[in-house]
């Protein structure tokens, strides 16, 4: 098992090291310029722009440039932004709990009900309960965020006036009613996203306890006379919920770059929004930053998951 | 037994889709600021009583484009530099009409008081006396060399550096006054110095990063002022939270206490918390279709703050060939095969419907329609297009034109001379009216028998100096090029040069040029070079208003609108703002009430 993990990590450094050759050439060549927002300014003419690129580095071969990126990562440096000249992992610190707020929870109580509405209309399936859960599944998995985003702007923000529908991250928690604020403003964009993520895995769990039930072990513990609870607990439950777990690790590094389009509906200041406007403005270390983290936690939760995997299932063995 | 396949490649096309599928969402990106000029505007409130700073608790702003920095100098777009107007001040901000207002400085110079010589090369500023910095420090005239020179380093890399060309030195003769010394007699004495371009710094906070260290700097997040405000805290394209600077020289103001800059994903978001469930007082630059603003302002919870801007949407002909390929595409020594010809153009031009266009798009909301380039200040513009038979729309003359200038439609009902087919290929950036004009365009010269090919090119591509991309406006490989053009200054000088034949530029000097259409006019260079030299402010009228009429009567440019500025949504409660068309709108939120 060690000698498995170390070999994963080792073909991990070459995989990274892709992912940023990868990157960093799509963002090369990609047309853009970090000051096409002054572009036919004509107080800042060719010559200021040049000398503005020049001052970034931009001027020097693409190759060159991802050495110097690639020799800085290496000491831990990120860079600093084109834009705000910051360091980026200052940018993303600062979106960083935002994001896990809004995402983190989201993800959290979505699991939270697809367990019990996958596994209850697995187990009646067919009723009514059934029929209505795979509906409103169906829904959550097929309307895109930002149209249910907007219904609850205007029900909620427009008409009923509750909840605000712009996110203010200086909000600090400090009494009852400034925790009570920050909970306000959250549950829009987090109801969003738990609609999304609950379909999504209550599909999943219902599915694999389906594909669970007409299995011959079931039958057996059945001919046994086990109590149906007593099966779903220790057979059924514990055998379908194994890839649903690694559905779940393989999921959490999204979390990290949190969700462009929720976040932007809501003006919530996390790293998807960050990635976005990274993108259209050309800020290269940004995009490069956010995009390369991601890369380092979806290799890492994906051994993560293999790993979950073996000690979770007993006849799988890594060597 | 691994049940699952694994593979390297997998997490690599994870990342990169993601990147793909969010770069597929993101918001259209705004067109180029349209700068602009000013006429109407809700009355100013008399002054506040002198008990009344802080008075007003907090001003909540909500820009669609987040401020990412605060040194106006470094910044990366307008709104950087409107977010930090609260802070820093220039020496006179540039009024309404045109005509410069005193800041820092004690009076603005002008002839008639002896600050601009003579001979037009000199620039006298006298200082306010007893100005004091943020935190309590001396303002003086040192501070304003500081910045001239901070801004005319070149390893600075100032976005604003164009404002310090042709000046020769800033020198400050005593602590309150500062001297500009221009190359050569200037018709714009207040090229720098006036407006959020020329936004002084305070020397002792920026001195030590004036160099290739500038991006190091405290005071780009945190700049010292002698603004309204400063900076509380600041979080980049998220939000921004000011307090009141105690020393700010004008008693009784600022009236609000905090204010907030909120960005927000886009104007729609920003006019329906400003002017539908009232989260916000003032929403910026609501780039709206008419038929979404019309709605929000109907409500009647807010005012529409505009006025008459600079910029102008037109439709610019491509006059080198760019049907050629390799190294001679486009080329400024090659020439259309019939956008050459006057006739073909005028052809084109009557073809367009602009009053339908602007009417059916704008609604007078945010723009008009509008046969000229230069809309503002009123004193320059033309009267003379109104007239000019290129303006007025008629199909009929339009297909005339074509059949006497010899170009008769074949079979394909496509016209054609000497086996070149009349094909156009139409660009202009991504943006919904835009694509709008577009449609309504091809469809008038599709009537004609002109085959047209539509294409919409991202604006941060279109308007990139990125030499590899071939959808550049500089390249333009195209015959025809749509954007609104405009100007900061009251005195379009700089923008028309953009028509002048030493502006052309083709590939060997990657295509650094600002006449984009290659136009090449003998006349119109002689009007050119008469401005540059010209300081009678009536003659200088006259030249532009004759170069006005020289573009659009020769058919370079066909301006179809103009548009106003800024187009941003007040509470109706709040007092104070007003329109400018050449500074970001909180150029007067020292004066801002509810």
């Amino acid at each position: 098992m060690g000698r498995y993990v170390l070999r994963r990590l080792i073909i991990s450094i070459p995989t990274l090291l892709g992912i940023s050759v990868v990157i960093f050439a799509i963002l090369a060549f990609a047309p853009g310029d970090p000051l096409s927002q002054f572009a036919n300014n004509p107080e800042v003419p060719f010559e200021v722009r040049e000398q503005v690129r020049r001052s970034l580095g931009l001027d020097q071969p693409v190759q060159l440039r991802y050495v110097s990126w690639v020799t800085s990562l290496l000491r831990g440096d990120l860079g600093y932004s084109f834009a705000s000249k910051l360091p980026v992992s200052e940018l993303i610190l600062q979106r960083l709990p935002a994001t896990l707020a809004v995402l983190g929870s989201a993800y959290l109580i979505g699991l939270l009900i697809a367990l019990p509405v996958g596994i209850l209309s697995a187990v009646k399936r067919y009723s009514f309960f059934d029929h209505f859960a795979t509906t409103a599944t169906f829904i959550g998995f097929s309307v895109p965020s930002f149209f249910t985003g907007l219904i609850l702007i205007v029900i909620f923000s427009v008409h009923l006036r509750w909840f605000p529908f712009i996110y203010d991250s200086t909000i600090e928690t400090q009494d009852l009613e400034s925790l009570w604020r920050q909970i306000r403003q959250t549950i829009m964009p987090v109801a969003v996203l738990t609609f999304f993520y609950a379909a999504t895995m209550a599909r999943y769990v219902r599915a694999e306890i389906l594909e669970n039930l007409p299995q011959d072990y079931v039958r057996t513990a059945r001919a046994k006379g086990l109590r149906e609870r007593i099966l779903l607990q220790r057979h059924v439950l514990r055998n379908s919920l194994i890839p649903v777990v690694t559905l779940l690790a393989l999921g959490l590094p999204h979390i990290f770059t949190g969700a462009v389009i929720t976040e932007q509906i809501f003006a919530v200041p996390g790293i998807g929004h960050l990635l976005i406007l990274s993108i259209v403005n050309a800020d290269t270390p940004v995009v490069m930053g956010v995009t390369f983290i991601f890369a380092v936690l979806v290799v890492a939760f994906n051994l993560l998951a293999d790993v979950c995997y073996a000690a979770l299932d007993p006849r799988i063995r890594y060597s | 037994m691994d049940r699952r396949i694994r593979a390297p490649g997998i997490p690599a096309f994870l990342v990169i889709s993601s990147l793909i599928v969010s770069a597929c969402s993101q918001q259209a990106t705004p067109g180029p600021a349209a700068t602009a000029v000013a006429t109407a505007a809700p009355a100013q409130s008399a002054a506040p009583t002198p008990n009344l700073r802080g008075a007003g608790g907090e001003l909540k702003l909500l820009f669609w484009q987040g401020p990412v920095i605060m040194n106006p100098h470094l910044s990366q777009g307008s709104k950087d530099q409107e977010a930090a107007r609260l802070v820093v001040e220039p020496m006179a901000s540039m009024g309404p009409s045109g005509t410069p207002v005193a800041k820092l400085a004690a009076e603005v110079p002008t002839r008639a008081n002896g600050g601009i010589s003579a001979d037009g090369t000199t620039v006298t500023w006298k200082l306010k006396s007893g100005v004091k910095w943020s935190d309590g420090t001396e303002f003086t005239a040192d501070d304003v060399v500081f910045t001239y020179e901070y801004m005319a380093d070149k390893a600075v890399a100032a976005t604003t550096a164009s404002g310090t060309r042709n000046i020769k030195s800033v020198v400050a003769r005593d602590k309150l006054t500062v001297v500009v010394t221009f190359t050569a007699p200037t018709a714009v004495p207040y090229q720098w110095g006036v407006a959020e371009t020329s936004a002084i710094l305070q020397k002792a906070q920026f001195s030590a990063f004036k160099g290739a260290n500038a991006k190091d700097a405290p005071g780009n997040q945190k700049p010292i002022g002698t603004g309204p405000y400063k900076v509380k805290d600041f979080k980049p394209n998220d939000i921004i939270t000011y307090e009141i600077n105690e020393n700010y020289r004008e008693a009784g103001k600022p009236f609000f206490k905090t204010v907030q800059i909120k960005t927000v994903a886009d104007a729609l978001t920003a006019a329906r918390a400003v002017c539908q469930t009232g989260d916000a007082d003032y929403g910026w630059s609501l780039n709206l279709a008419k038929d979404q603003l019309k709605p929000f302002l109907d409500s009647g919870r807010c005012n529409n703050i505009v006025t008459q801007g600079t910029s102008a949407e037109s439709i610019n002909f491509n006059f080198a060939n760019n049907r050629l390929t390799g190294d001679q595409r486009a080329e400024p020594n090659t020439s259309h095969p019939f956008l050459s010809d006057l006739k073909v153009r005028t052809a084109l031009a009557k073809a367009i419907d602009r009053q339908t266009i602007a009417d059916q798009i704008w609604g007078g909301l945010t723009g008009s329609a509008s046969c000229n380039l230069i809309n503002t200040p009123r004193e320059l513009i033309s009267p003379n297009t109104a007239t000019m038979d290129v303006c007025k729309y008629d199909l009929a003359a339009a297909n005339r034109l074509l059949d006497e200038a010899g170009w008769v439609k074949g079979p394909d009902g496509i016209r054609a001379k000497g086996g070149v087919k009349m094909e156009i290929v139409y660009q202009t950036t991504v943006a919904a009216f835009r694509q709008q004009v577009q449609d309504v365009v091809k469809k008038a010269w599709e009537s004609l028998g002109v085959k047209v090919e539509l294409k919409a090119i991202p604006a941060g591509v279109f308007f990139s100096t990125d030499l590899n991309s071939p959808d550049t406006a500089s390249k333009f490989f195209a015959d025809v090029q749509e954007y609104a053009n405009g100007y900061g200054d009251p005195d379009p000088e700089v923008f028309l040069s953009a028509w002048a034949s030493e502006n052309i530029k083709g590939r060997e000097s990657g295509w650094r040029g600002t006449n984009y259409w290659r136009w090449k006019s003998a006349e119109y260079d002689a009007l050119y070079f008469s401005l540059v030299k010209e300081l009678d402010p009536a003659k200088r009228r006259d030249l532009i208003m004759k170069m006005n009429d020289l573009i659009v009567g020769q058919v370079v440019s066909i301006p179809i609108a103009s548009f106003l500025r800024p187009v941003s949504g007040a509470a109706k409660e709040l007092k104070g703002p007003i329109a400018n068309p050449f500074e970001g709108d909180l150029w007067n939120i020292a004066d801002w009430t509810k």
